[in-house]
């Protein structure tokens, strides 16, 4: 099942949904001509602001709007609107970013949402959610829609490498493998990628742990502070700004909970990333498979060091 | 309308401001710009709209969103003469204890959605003018801006929006009383002609006296429901009621002494000109 097809059952079965885009029809180009949808799709034109504000306005007759942009536009142009119209009210108003993070590729800075985590989880009552590729995602949405928050998802529709737990929750990782040596944390279009890192780090008789954390906010601390206890290193990999991430996110959930560990970014430090074909992007950037291993056996390496110092 | 109703109008309209007036002190509030808009609102809730302290759960109400939010005071001052809260509500006014402050919010019964934020509320009543046309209700949903919020970028988003979805369930009114917070808007940036800036996005316009209560029934009755959303321009005077404010730029947001209020009752009831001695606040 593909997004156009979970969000056409969905709405079909339950008239609450209405399905709206500031014309990104991408992800559901053919919703508006099912006859049953039509009146439910509105396309509002290259308007961001105007389609969250009446988001809300639909939210306060009892709909739950499903609302669809280019990530960097729906968080950024519209934010004033999300934060106040959505996030003030706390209406059921589910924001789908689409090209999030790395997935807007050759587009350029304009277009990188890198900081739609950060700027997305400030707002009150908001939930952030950032499924590890398409199979994941569709585990996803039906909670993240059916639940009464206000939610933002990045879209991901990378084929996955392995099949996921089926019972997403929402404030809940999935752990896909716990370690001794190096426990990786990630969300969204990495995951493959760290997955692959980790496979290879085990080759040369490491133990390493992985997370997909799925749903950003609320978080799961638990797993955050297991994962801090039982590694020598915990290396956050995301395509998103060092700050307000998930770096900042377990940064702040270990702070609370007076706990002191090794843990390392893999993320964008003050720098948008270099506009290229997404597999140039992530050599360029080192997030391959081989440039993760690379980086975090090097990260283990320097901190092995210091501890000798 | 029979000379009674006008003369009823007129009462409800006279206590509105004398309740705006008697906000404007121990901390104050946006006298200006909540005189300008008092008679409209009075009009609106006693002849035109659908919507009453026992009707605000009912989806067949009609809805009244407040976009240029600072002139809350008025929307409070009638919602305590029509019993939407209880008139004893307005002398908690800036107290944590209760919600009455400087913007509307949904903690008062009648208020629709909260503003502040100019440039938001004509999106959000389109919103709900959206699901009342889906699902065939008859409602009305009126939105109101202030005449310098026509600034806004989202403003004429939200009007190319409406007209491409021919929502004539949408009524626009712009308190037209020619000034943003602290300069006339003509010489700031320019508005005129706001009717044919609105036709050309394909609104119906109309431009009525706001303080002419036989006018606005006679426009506000005879609106058009032809595939298009319409605009009523509503021609105020900021500061309406009060010679001693009206039209002054320095009079947006007022902050008066005890005996300064007292002269301003006395002068809303005489029309005379009070002695005003506050220090002009900038507040935006």
């Amino acid at each position: 099942m593909n997004y156009e097809e979970l969000i056409s059952e969905i709405a079909l079965a339950d008239e609450r949904y209405i399905i709206m885009t500031a014309e990104n029809r991408a992800l559901i180009r053919n919703i508006p001509k099912n006859p049953a949808l039509a009146d439910r799709f509105i396309d509002t034109g290259i308007t961001e602001q105007t389609m969250i504000g009446m988001a809300a306005g639909l939210a306060l007759r009892g709909r739950v709007p499903v609302v669809h942009a280019l990530a960097a536009f729906l968080t950024m142009r519209a934010y004033e609107f999300i934060r106040t119209d959505v996030g003030i009210a706390h209406l059921p108003v589910k924001l789908t970013g689409f090209i999030p993070g790395f997935l807007s590729d050759g587009n350029g800075p304009t277009h990188q949402a890198i900081e739609d985590v950060s700027i997305m989880r400030g707002i009150p009552g908001m939930q952030v959610f950032a499924p590890a590729d398409e199979e994941d995602m569709i585990l996803m949405l039906p909670e993240i829609w059916d639940s009464s928050s206000p939610a933002y998802t990045r879209a991901n529709l990378i084929k996955p490498l392995i099949a996921h737990d089926k019972n997403f929750r929402i404030g809940k990782a999935e752990v896909i493998a716990e370690g001794s040596t190096i426990t990786f944390l990630t969300y969204g279009m990495l995951f493959n990628n760290v997955l692959q890192a980790k496979q290879a780090l085990e080759a040369q008789g490491l133990s390493i742990g992985l997370v997909n954390m799925r749903s950003l906010k609320p978080v799961d601390e638990e797993v955050i502070i297991r994962a801090a206890k039982q590694s020598e290193l915990v290396v956050v990999v995301e395509d998103h700004f060092t700050t307000g991430g998930l770096y900042s996110i377990v940064a702040e959930v270990l702070l609370k909970n007076q706990l002191s560990a090794n843990v390392q970014p893999l993320s964008l430090n003050e720098q948008w990333f270099r506009p290229a074909r997404l597999s140039e992007v992530l050599e360029y950037e080192g997030f391959t498979p081989e440039k993760i291993a690379a980086r975090a056996l090097g990260i283990l390496e320097s901190t092995a060091t210091k501890i000798q110092l | 309308m029979t000379e009674g109703q006008i003369t009823d109008l007129q009462k409800l309209a006279l206590a509105v401001r004398e309740n705006i007036v008697r906000l404007s002190t121990d901390g104050g509030c946006f006298t200006g710009a909540s005189l300008s808009c008092a008679d409209l609102l009075v009009y609106l809730y006693s002849h035109y709209l659908n919507v009453n302290p026992s009707n605000l759960t009912d989806p067949n109400r009609d809805y009244l969103f407040l976009s240029k939010g600072h002139d809350v005071p008025a929307l409070y001052s009638l919602f305590a003469e029509l019993g939407f809260i209880e008139p004893s509500r307005l002398a908690n006014h800036l107290q944590a204890n209760d919600h009455i402050y400087w913007h509307p919010n949904t903690n008062i019964p009648g208020v629709e959605f909260h503003s502040g934020s100019l440039g938001h509320l004509p999106a959000v009543a389109m919103g709900v003018a959206m699901d009342c046309r889906i699902k065939k209700h008859s409602n009305k949903i009126v939105v109101i801006t202030g005449d310098g919020e026509l600034n806004e970028g989202s403003i004429w988003e939200s009007a190319l929006v409406a007209s491409a979805y021919k929502l004539d369930n949408l009524i626009w009114i712009v308190d037209r009383n020619y000034f943003q917070a602290n300069v006339a808007t003509e010489e700031l940036i320019p508005l005129d002609p706001i009717h044919k800036k609105f036709e050309a996005f394909g609104w119906n316009a109309i431009d009525v006296d706001g303080h002419d209560f036989n006018a606005m029934h006679e426009t506000f009755t005879s609106i058009a429901t032809n595939g298009k959303p319409s605009v009523i321009i509503a021609h105020t005077v900021r500061g309406k009621g009060l010679p001693s404010i009206e039209k002054r730029a320095d009079r947006w947001f007022c902050n008066f002494t005890h005996d300064e209020v007292s002269a301003l009752l006395t002068e809303l009831h005489e029309n005379k000109m009070a002695e005003l001695n506050s220090e002009t606040l900038v507040v935006r």
